[in-house]
């Protein structure tokens, strides 16, 4: 299962790297990528400017989608087991939102006063805050069930975009491809510098979510069965949704709001390898990964050579997707 | 496996400082492998009082010991290889298998990385059998039938170890078949169980002592017989209970009216 995952993942990622405006042949895109890695180890055949459209321009952009769809699809699968919410979505949940909020404030108004990791570090602040303010709205509307935690976010999450878009206006009353690239995500901001952020905190937080597997198994059963086996049931929950906001911080502030990764990824993981999280995690990285590399292929070529923002692509399926689900609950 | 001596000792509960205690101070007590009936109207308390029991609400004073080591005093996850409770709750649609909520029950025993061993598998499969869901053990928990259900819930339990079982309504939504099976069950287990039943015959059948609560009070500990008497249960109900003896088997029975 993971091999067959990992050489489709190498597969997707040749893929993302060949199509586009310039078409660059599956052979030409691996040779670049070896001698980059191994200078001179093959006779390079190819010209200068397709090296650099490989190599400084696709090459991380497919890798920053594999870093947000993976980051993105865990938060929700984890998210989902300890809100016992089949629904919960950082999307949903207006975390990206908040995250979104938080990045728009340094980039167009305090300005990186701390250097790059300004930009994540604020994301990660709104991100935290709003998921903060979505528990406590649902606490002081009683609103205890799984979908009234739903309605919270998507409450919670409009008003902090719309005042995030207050933000950009305020910044620039023109700006209004910077409100598409917030709202609708694009990964055409990708640059090697950048990997850096959202990868270390991918592979700290996603292997702190993986060593969690069994409590998140048992938050699934419900909050007083789980205390009963030991867990500290209000505490971590806590904690899942702070490293929850922090991977969703730091993946919205290089790649604006890519909705329904969250939620649609774990579920189909889930029809494929069982519900035990200790599978759930890692597939969902993976799966996650593979589904937001064909999400930009299809954004960047239905209109090449316009780049169409990722989040439509992503919002027509994931939407579908939550209609189905809804159907599949009501039975 | 070992069974706990259960004590309690002038337990009660309140939500907050200075709010009325919704639980005032009670005493009792369950010998290893003894089944106490906690019963009374809704809003008794008999949730609350199994709460302290299983670790989830701490008593606002008092004392509960199991084999004579306070249950309060010890980390939760120490806590959970003593007690181990089957409540209502019950797992959503996150396609968990039988034998993987089985497994949960191994939580308590494991540290935070590790996974389980041969030692686990062998005490999950020993559960699955002693509950006769081996033939299910790979099925998904939601396909499942409220019998099967409650049945997997009782095994991850076991899967813990415990020396007291706390179930909450065991019989809730279940068919009179499946209420006999889970409370032959429940007499056959050896466990120390405390248990909280609506059925007032159903308690008197299963269980060897009982508790009896009403608004927060203690009304009476002791014997079936002694505890479930036609003015105690009238008052505490406030119902016209009749102790009638059947015919054919020469058990005794409880009848309810509503006073005239």
């Amino acid at each position: 299962m993971i091999g067959t995952g990992g050489i489709l993942l190498l597969f997707s990622i040749s893929v993302a790297i060949s199509v586009g405006a310039v078409s660059v042949p599956l052979h030409t895109v691996w040779s670049i990528l070896i001698n980059q890695v191994a200078p001179g180890t093959i006779e390079q055949d190819w010209s200068k400017g397709r090296e650099a459209i490989v190599w400084d321009i696709r090459f991380p952009r497919a890798l920053l989608a594999c870093l947000v769809g993976a980051g993105l699809a865990v938060v929700g699968g984890s998210l989902q087991a300890v809100t016992r919410n089949p629904l919960a979505d950082p999307h949903l949940l207006g975390i990206s939102s908040g995250a979104a909020f938080g990045a728009i404030l340094v980039l167009m108004h305090t300005g990186m006063f701390w250097g790059l990791i300004t930009v994540p570090l604020f994301a990660f602040g709104g991100a935290l805050a709003t998921t903060l303010l979505v528990l406590a709205v649902s606490q002081f509307a009683a609103a205890t069930s799984a979908d009234r935690l739903i309605l919270a976010g998507v409450a919670v999450s409009f008003i902090v975009m719309s005042l995030a878009n207050v933000l950009i206006f305020l910044g620039d009353p023109r700006a209004t491809h910077t409100v598409v690239f917030w709202m609708l995500g694009g990964l055409g901001l990708a640059q090697w510098s950048h990997l850096a952020f959202p990868f270390a905190v991918l592979v700290i937080c996603g292997a702190y979510i993986w060593a969690n597997a069994r409590k998140l198994n048992a938050m699934t059963v419900g909050d007083e069965t789980a205390s009963t086996l030991g867990i500290p049931v209000a505490r971590f929950r806590l904690i899942i949704f702070v490293v929850g906001a922090l991977i969703t911080g730091v993946m919205v502030a290089f790649s604006g709001m890519i909705g329904f990764v969250g939620l649609m990824v774990p579920h189909i993981v889930r029809l494929l390898v069982g519900g035990d999280y200790a599978r759930v995690i890692p597939a969902s990285a993976l799966f996650g990964a593979i589904y937001l590399l064909w999400s930009d292929i299809i954004a960047r070529t239905i209109m090449a050579p316009e780049d169409m923002p990722i989040g439509i692509v992503t919002g027509l399926i994931g939407g579908l997707f939550f209609v189905w689900l809804l159907r599949r609950r009501a039975r | 496996m070992r069974t706990g001596h259960l004590v309690a000792k002038d337990v009660c509960w309140r939500p907050r400082k200075n709010q009325p205690l919704l639980l005032h101070p009670v005493s009792f007590e369950v010998y290893p492998g003894r089944v106490l009936g906690v019963v009374g109207p809704n809003g008794a308390g008999k949730s609350t009082l199994l709460r302290m029991i299983y670790h989830y609400q701490k008593p606002t004073s008092g004392q509960i010991t199991v084999d004579g080591l306070d249950l309060w005093s010890m980390s939760a996850k120490v806590a959970a290889r003593k007690v181990a409770a089957v409540l209502q709750e019950q797992p959503g649609a996150f396609g968990l298998s039988v034998r993987e909520i089985v497994a949960l029950g191994r939580t308590p025993h494991r540290s935070g990385l590790s996974s389980d061993g041969a030692r686990d598998a062998e005490i999950i499969d020993a559960a699955l059998a002693r509950m006769q869901l081996e033939h299910l053990a790979t099925r998904d928990f939601d396909t499942l039938s409220g019998g099967e259900r409650q049945r997997v819930m009782v095994a991850r339990a076991l899967a813990q170890q415990p020396q007291v079982l706390v179930m909450d309504e065991p019989t809730n939504h279940l068919d009179i078949r499946h209420q006999l099976e889970i409370l032959s069950l429940i007499r056959s287990l050896g466990l120390t169980i405390v248990v909280s039943l609506h059925d007032l015959n159903m308690a008197s059948d299963v269980c060897d002592a009982i508790l009896l609560l009403k608004d927060g009070h203690c009304q009476g500990f002791g014997s079936a017989d002694d505890v479930l008497s036609e003015p105690l249960v009238s008052d505490t109900f406030s119902v016209t209970a009749q102790r009638q003896v059947l015919s054919e088997s020469q058990n005794q029975h409880l009848t309810f009216h509503l006073p005239t």
